[in-house]
Order: C-alpha cells, then structure tokens, then sequence
C-alpha cells in the first residue's frame, strides 16, 4: 500500500515542535521588534504544518481549512502590527523593545 | 517512473529551455525593431543581416563586461535579488501547455504526452504564486544597492506589483468560474468546440461583453505587473536614473533584463491559455490546417517583392533568404497536411499558440512605443480606485451568470 | 525519493529558522523566514495539501513578507545592537534547548506509536475543489467573520499609518 520511500507523520510533528521552539526563542532573545515579530510568524507556520499533517493522518480536510484560517487571520495580524510599530518608531524614534517598554513618554 | 518517461521529460526540458532562452534574445531584438519601425528609424541593422545578431552581440557584451560589486552594497541580497528574479520568472514556463497530447512512435516506443512540462492541478494559482513571490527580486535589488534613487524604484516598483495582483487575481477568477477548474490544460479544453459552426468557445467571448471586460483587466494588469509602458515609471530611464537596477552591471543586470523579457512571455502566454483558447484555432479543423500556409506563402510573398525592390542595397541578399525560408515553412505544413500528419499534430497547435502569443507580444511591443507613461499618484490611484472595484464588478457578475445559468 | 525531498525541505526549513533566531540584521531574518514559509509551502504539498500550498506562497510569502520587508526598508531598521550576554548563559542556553527538543521528540514518538506513512499522493482530498467545499457550505460562519476581521485589519491599520494632520 505504501511505497518504500515513504516518511513517517512523526517526523513532520517533531519538525513542526522544533520550528515552534525555535520560533518561541527568537520571541524571548531578540530585542528588536519586527524580528520579534517574524518569530511569532514563524510560530504561526509551524501550527499550521502540525495542523496539516493531522489533517493527513485523519484523512479530511478540516485541518486544512483550520490553516487557511489561521492564514487570514496572521495576515490581519502582520497588517495592524506593523502600523503599530510604524506609530512607535514615530513616537519613540527607536525599534529595540528594552527603549519602548515604559508607558510614560 | 519508467525510462520513457524520464527520456521524454528530458527532451521537452532540453526544447523548452533552449527555445525559451532564443525567444527571449530575440524578443529583445523585435521590440527594438518595432519600436524603431513606430518612431520611422530603421532600428538596429548593421550587426548581421537586418541586425539579426544584435542579440548575439548583446549576450556577448554583457557576459564580458566587468561585473563588479561595489563596496557598499549589502552584498547578500545584492547577489541574491537577480538570481531570485530570474528564476522565479523561468518556473513558471513548466505549467503551461503549449499543445495538446500528441502519439507517435520513435524507434519502436510508443509516446504519448502532453506539450506541457507538467499539469499541475492548481495551476493557475501556481503562477499567481510565483508572480507574488517575483516581487522580491525588485524590492531586494533597490534595497541592496544602498543607493536612494534604487530604494526609491524598488519600492514603488514593488508596491505597483503587489497592487495589481489584486485585480489581475480578480479578473483571472472569471475564465476559472467559467471553466470550472485551475489546471490550464482543463481551461484549454473547456474552450473546444464552436457556436453556429464557427465562433470559437474561447473564454473571452463567452457571456458576450463581460469576459471581453475581464481580458482587458487582466492585460492591463499584466501590464503593471511586469513593469512594462504605461507602468514602468520604477525603472524608467529619465526618471529615476533606471531605478531599481542603477548599481547593476554586466551579468546582474542582464538577469533583471532576462527576467522582465521572461515575465512578459509568461503573462502573454498565461493570457492565451484563459482567454484566447490557447492551441485551439480560430474555425473548425480541416479549414483551419490552411491558415498556416496562407499566412507563410503570404509572408513569402512579400518578401519576395521587397528583394525585387530593394529599399537598401543589402536588402537584394536578405530578403530571397527569408522568402525562401517562407516558402519552406510553407511546403513543410502542407507536407504536413497530406503526406505527414505527425507533423501537422505537432506543428499546427503550436503554430496557433505561438501566433495568438506572438500577437498578443506585438500588442505590449505597440504599446510601448505609443503610450507615455503614468505617473505614480496616478498608477496607484488607477489601481484601486478604478481596476479593484472594476475587478470585483466583473467577477461578481460571472459568478452569478455561472450561478444562474444551468450547467 | 519522498524521503529525500522531506530531508532537504525540512533541514532547509530548519536551517532558516535558525538564521532567523541567529542573525543580527532584520533583513536578513525577513529573507530566512521567507526561506522557511517556501521550504513548508513544499512540505505541504507532499502532505498533500496542494491549495494551501499555494495559498501560503500567495498571502505568506508574497504578501506578508513583503509587507515586512516594507516596513523594514522604510524604518531603514539596522543591525541590532549586541549587548554582551553572560558566558555562563551561553554555555548552559544551547545544551539545555537541545535537551527540551530530545523530550519534546521522544513525546511525540510516543504519542503516535503506530507511526503512519506518509507520501505523496496519499492524501487526495487536498486539491481546491475539497477545500472549497467545506469552505463555503460548512464553514461558512467563520468565512464571513474572517472577511470581517480583515476589514478590521484594513481600517486599523489605515488609522494607525496615517500621516497626522495638523
């Protein structure tokens, strides 16, 4: 039924926990803002791969339409974040979270 | 995964890329003709017979020139953004079918295949894919230049690109709402067959006037998309000291020029296939087969008129040569009608494909000695302002044609 | 050969997402996470999921990205600064995080022991016909709310982007 070269589902979600992981250590080491912001993304994709690869594994499709949700919605996201960070850096003059982090101007 | 099928691939590979490589050299030349024919000079004529080797000499020049990269440019996306371009602009070449299956046999084997590289089920967003991804070519190559009139042209000229996706995706939508699937080879089918006898099925003359509105959104899109005039104040060079590719030289800057000439062949072809019925020819079959005679013996004529009354000395030696050619073309597609009719499977798709491309290239190449540019306010407003709401009139009136009607 | 394809895509997948976590410049990270959204667009394919594939390609790499690599150019963002990190830090940061990968791994290879196969072509139901479907009949709610979000999205960021008028 399977062809020899096949590759097993666990290593899609061993791939997807490490780009996960790896997305949640740029969020928590990096200092400039939009890189903070890219590693959220790059968490948002590996949701969507594990999200995939369930969807194969039970055979419907409804894991698909889950992705595409979670597309749209990093679209919006990505949009009013960045205007966000483009009003900041008007304000503050600076991108580096450790400059911005204090409420008072 | 058998060996014909590796060896057959292979073939259609080694084809494609070697016409598409001298298609796109000697489109340059054309345009230049052209151009130069609309502005009444006679354009490039001294390299080689009717500067037939001015392309030749342009590849050779360009190779050899010092590709240097200067001190200040970031120089990973520098290096990165050509390479970028021009590949994206050559994928997308693999999906579209120039013909339909044809079977012959060759030293025994019996080989069945389409003329298509591969039919991919979601091919038409496979190359509304690539074209969105083909924009960072320009933003990269602006940025990296650390240059402020590339960044400038970089960003505009990406900005133009992402705004004209939109409606170039809109008026895509329809001839797919039509035809009710993505794979081109299924869109191509979907246009077989004929009203009354003689009108063709081709999706632009399909709802009467609307699809005809939705080829004229998608070819002006495909206008901007590619940078070409009206759009192409980004690298225009009396504005922006040609803009994003200013710090470009030699083997770079050839690619960027590769990859626009690449683009313009893609869209002109993607075009035929939705909306011009792509190989299927204009009247039924057995009346269609002498087109492609007439057109080369009329072509063949006039050649031979224009050697017996030279316009230029050298024109006594040139012009026999291409009516000769002609009169070959001629001889070899009636061959093909009475004597091979392999070669009349092979060559009359690809001669109807080739010449609704080719005059749909004529068309872009008019229009860029023609018209003058647009200023950027004015593209971009143009954008969204009329080619958005446009978009979404057109493709929500095929959708309820497709709705209403019973299918 | 699906084998092969999955190791390359994913260690190119693996590699960009290292780069991005690594590098100094925002650039530089935007172009790794552009690297990494191709690599999955792959990987998607060869789960069968041909739509979002090319969905992804269209409004993660060709619109998302791009919006990001805007923003950075016109920030003219640079090289971030690099404060001095305690050595202590360093050395007990990277064997730690390949730790917490080693037991993450081991408990998804115990979650799914029975570990199904997966190739190309296993899953048919991926094409935009069987996407679509569901999309508009089922899921229609979400659908429309998602248009909503968007328009949201829209209005927001027009605000926030505006030029102040004085």
């Amino acid at each position: 039924m399977a062809p020899a070269h096949a590759v097993p589902l666990n290593w899609y979600l061993i791939l997807s926990a490490i780009l996960f992981a790896l997305g949640i250590a740029g969020f928590l080491y990096r200092r400039s803002i939009i890189t903070v912001f890219m590693s959220i993304e790059l968490m948002l994709n590996a949701v969507n791969l594990s999200f995939i690869a369930f969807s194969y594994h039970w055979k419907q499709v409804d894991g698909h339409i889950f992705s595409f949700f979670v597309m749209v919605v990093a679209a919006a996201e990505a949009a009013v974040g960045l205007a966000i960070i483009l009003t900041v850096f008007k304000n503050r003059k600076s991108l580096e979270i450790d400059e911005i982090s204090s409420m008072k101007y | 995964m058998d060996l014909t099928y590796i060896v057959v691939t292979l073939v259609k590979l080694v084809i494609l890329f070697g016409v598409l490589m001298t298609t796109l050299a000697y489109l340059q030349w054309i345009e230049r003709k052209v151009i130069a024919h609309i502005q009444l000079r006679p354009g490039p004529y001294r390299v080689g017979p009717h500067g037939l080797l001015q392309p030749l000499a342009d590849v050779i020049k360009l190779i050899t020139k010092e590709g240097m990269i200067p001190s200040h440019v970031h120089k990973v996306t520098y290096v990165l953004a050509p390479f970028l371009a021009v590949t994206l602009a050559l994928v997308s070449i693999c999906v579209i079918p120039f013909g339909p299956r044809i079977t012959f046999s060759v030293a025994g084997h019996q080989i069945s295949t389409w003329l298509q590289m591969t039919d991919l089920r979601i091919g038409a967003i496979f190359v509304l894919a690539i074209s969105a991804v083909g924009v960072y070519g320009v933003a990269l190559a602006g940025w990296s230049s650390n240059n402020k009139y590339s960044l400038l042209g970089g960003l505009r000229s990406s900005a133009q690109m992402i705004s004209y996706e939109l409606p170039m995706a809109l008026a895509l939508a329809c001839p797919l709402l039509l035809a009710n699937t993505l794979s081109f080879r299924d869109i191509v089918l979907w246009q077989d067959g004929y009203y009354f006898g003689f009108i063709p099925h081709w999706n632009v003359f399909q709802v009467f006037p609307l699809q005809i509105f939705a080829f004229i959104l998608f070819l002006i899109a495909a206008f901007a998309e590619t940078n070409r005039i009206p759009f192409d104040l980004p690298e225009a060079e009396n504005e922006l000291v040609a803009g994003f590719h200013t710090e470009y030289s030699s083997m770079k800057f050839a690619s960027f020029f590769m990859a626009e000439y690449c683009n313009m062949v893609t869209v002109t072809c993607v075009t035929t296939l939705l909306f011009l019925g792509g190989w299927l020819p204009l009247f039924p079959a057995p009346w269609s087969d002498y087109v492609a005679p007439a057109v080369f013996l009329l072509a063949g004529l006039v050649s031979a008129w224009a050697a017996l009354n030279p316009a230029r000395p050298k024109d006594k030696y040139t012009f026999p040569v291409v009516a000769l050619a002609s009169f070959g073309l001629v001889a070899l597609f009636l061959a093909g009608e009475f004597v091979f009719p392999i070669i009349n499977q092979i060559a009359m798709p690809l001669f109807w494909f080739c010449a609704k491309t080719g005059g749909l290239l004529f068309v872009w190449i008019w229009v860029r000695g023609t018209l003058p540019r647009f200023r950027y306010d004015q593209l971009m407003r143009f954008a969204w302002t009329f080619m958005f709401p446009v978009g979404m009139v057109v493709m929500l009136a095929t959708g309820a044609v497709v709705a209403l009607l019973p299918r | 050969m699906d084998t092969a394809l999955f190791i390359v895509f994913a260690v190119i997948a693996l590699l960009c997402g290292i780069n991005l976590v690594v590098q100094t410049h925002p650039i530089s990270s935007a172009l790794s996470l552009i690297g990494v959204m191709s690599a999955l667009a792959v990987l998607y394919l060869l789960l069968g999921a041909e739509f979002l594939a090319a969905a992804q390609m269209i409004v993660y790499a060709g619109a998302i990205m791009v919006l990001f690599i805007f923003v950075i150019m016109l920030l003219n963002a640079g090289t971030e600064r690099v404060t001095p990190t305690r050595h202590l830090l360093k050395v007990m940061g990277v064997p730690l995080i390949a730790v917490f990968l080693g037991i993450v791994a081991f408990i998804i290879q115990g979650l799914l022991p029975r570990s199904e196969l997966v190739w190309f072509g296993g899953f048919q139901g991926g094409g935009p016909r069987e996407v679509g479907i569901p999309l508009f009949t089922r899921y229609l709610l979400p659908f429309e709310v998602t248009s909503v979000l968007i328009l949201i999205a829209i209005i927001g960021a027009i605000i926030l982007a505006q030029k102040e008028i004085d």
